[in-house]
């Protein structure tokens, strides 16, 4: 057991690992690691925004589903609304028609009543002058009598 | 285990194991013409695999989902830097960097310990070396080695950071002070006995730890190899070879559980030393 040259060989062995270490190996290392910590930060803070982005749109659908459920409401109310009025204004059509129609068929029925009161009374005008004739026994003339005529008619 | 016909005595044994292949024998303590290649040599390749590991682990280190490698080697550096970061208050881009070559370095010396005490030595005959010793942390030079590098960083920076009045008063103004300046010029040299053992005292602290550590567990393995050392693979035909091949075996494994705490402690400890006595040198007092 000595001391001898062994002891400069180890030292200059060990200074230039010491070197080795401090220029490629140590900065190289503890500079990833940092840039490591700086990416897992990043990736942290990218998750809350993600998770803060996720909320904000779906609070936004939530807005939007609901608009669109008030929206299809209001289309279902206007559209039954809508029916309604169709039914009414039908409804008002078919009345109005079906009373034209039967002040026209009343109109109708008053005009061939009237007009077979006409031709009635008329009828009635000749019988009498007929029946008058055969009782008078000679011809009574339809011209000179039909004032007469025409107010028995008018009397019957 | 040498076969029984040539085994070597118990003592020429252990020798052989705390002999360092040099090339040639020492003259005295302090001999720097001698030099240890298996020292080096182990050194040399423990710090290609630290470095050539981490090396490639930063170069293909990305900042995504690390591998498992990747991983380890964040986890050294993480816990290296943590370490620095609870001792030391300065903002300095070697004290890190140093004390993670420190503790994987160290480690990596002591975990040699773990290798069966034979087996590298073994290979070593095969290739024609008589001897090796496999442990760097187990030479003096290794460890004092360390521990001067880090002392010279000790005095560089305190000599930047206090500048030399601020150095040298440190080593003479405390722990004894007064305002009297007569008392003080007496205090002065008894200052200065007291915090120069205590300043020189911490590189050869921090090295004779190490080394005292190692030596001491890689001579408990040595111990136990003894058990089967002259009866080798005959001895199994007695009831004491196979007792002492029992006791090797069941010792030895409690040893090297137990070891792996000391070397990784070990190493650990010259860290954390190395950061404190360089933040100290950092600090004003």
């Amino acid at each position: 057991m000595n001391i001898n040259l062994t002891l400069i060989v180890q030292m200059i062995v060990f200074a230039v690992l010491v070197w080795f270490t401090m220029t490629f190996v140590w900065p190289l290392i503890l500079g990833m690691m940092e840039e490591r910590s700086r990416r897992i930060a990043q990736g942290l803070a990218a998750a809350e925004q993600g998770q803060q982005e996720l909320a904000q749109a779906r609070e936004r659908a939530d807005a939007i589903v609901r608009e669109a459920r008030e929206r299809a409401h209001q289309i279902i109310d206007q559209a039954q609304h809508r029916a309604n009025d169709l039914v009414e204004q039908a409804k008002g059509a078919a009345s109005t028609e079906g009373q034209r129609l039967v002040a026209a068929a009343h109109q109708q029925i008053e005009l061939e009543a009237t007009r077979a009161r006409e031709s009635l009374r008329r009828e009635v005008g000749q019988i009498a002058v007929i029946a008058a004739s055969k009782l008078l026994g000679r011809e009574i003339d339809a011209r000179t009598h039909a004032d007469l005529i025409s107010k028995l008619a008018t009397e019957i | 285990m040498a076969a029984a016909e040539n085994a070597p005595s118990a003592t020429e044994y252990i020798l052989h194991h705390l002999t360092f292949l040099s090339n040639k024998a020492p003259q005295g303590i302090v001999d720097f013409s001698v030099i240890n290649y298996d020292t080096v040599f182990f050194s040399v390749l423990l710090a290609v695999v630290f470095g050539g590991s981490f090396y490639l682990a930063a170069r293909t280190a990305t900042a995504g989902v690390p591998g498992k490698f990747q991983n380890f080697v964040e986890m050294m550096v993480e816990f290296v830097d943590n370490q620095v970061r609870d001792s030391f208050h300065g903002t300095s881009k070697l004290i890190a960097p140093l004390a993670l070559t420190i503790f994987c370095w160290v480690f990596l010396f002591n975990f040699m310990d773990l290798v069966p005490v034979d087996l590298l030595p073994a290979v070593a005959r095969g290739i024609g070396l008589e001897r090796l010793k496999v442990v760097p942390s187990t030479d003096l030079n290794a460890t004092f080695a360390l521990s001067l590098t880090v002392f010279i960083l000790i005095v560089y920076y305190s000599l930047r950071m206090k500048g030399m009045v601020g150095f040298i008063s440190e080593l003479t103004l405390q722990p004894f002070n007064t305002k009297n300046v007569f008392a003080q010029a007496l205090l002065v040299p008894v200052n200065f006995i007291l915090e120069s053992v205590t300043f020189l005292a911490r590189p050869v602290s921090l090295s004779l730890r190490l080394f005292g550590n190692l030596y001491a567990g890689e001579m408990i393995f040595l111990l136990l190899a003894l058990l089967t050392l002259s009866s080798g693979f005959g001895g199994l035909t007695t009831v004491g070879g196979w007792l002492g091949l029992l006791a090797q075996m069941i010792l030895g494994l409690a040893w090297a559980i137990f070891h792996i705490l000391v070397i990784t402690l070990q190493a650990f400890i010259f860290m954390v030393l190395t950061i404190v006595y360089l933040s100290m040198a950092h600090e004003h007092h």
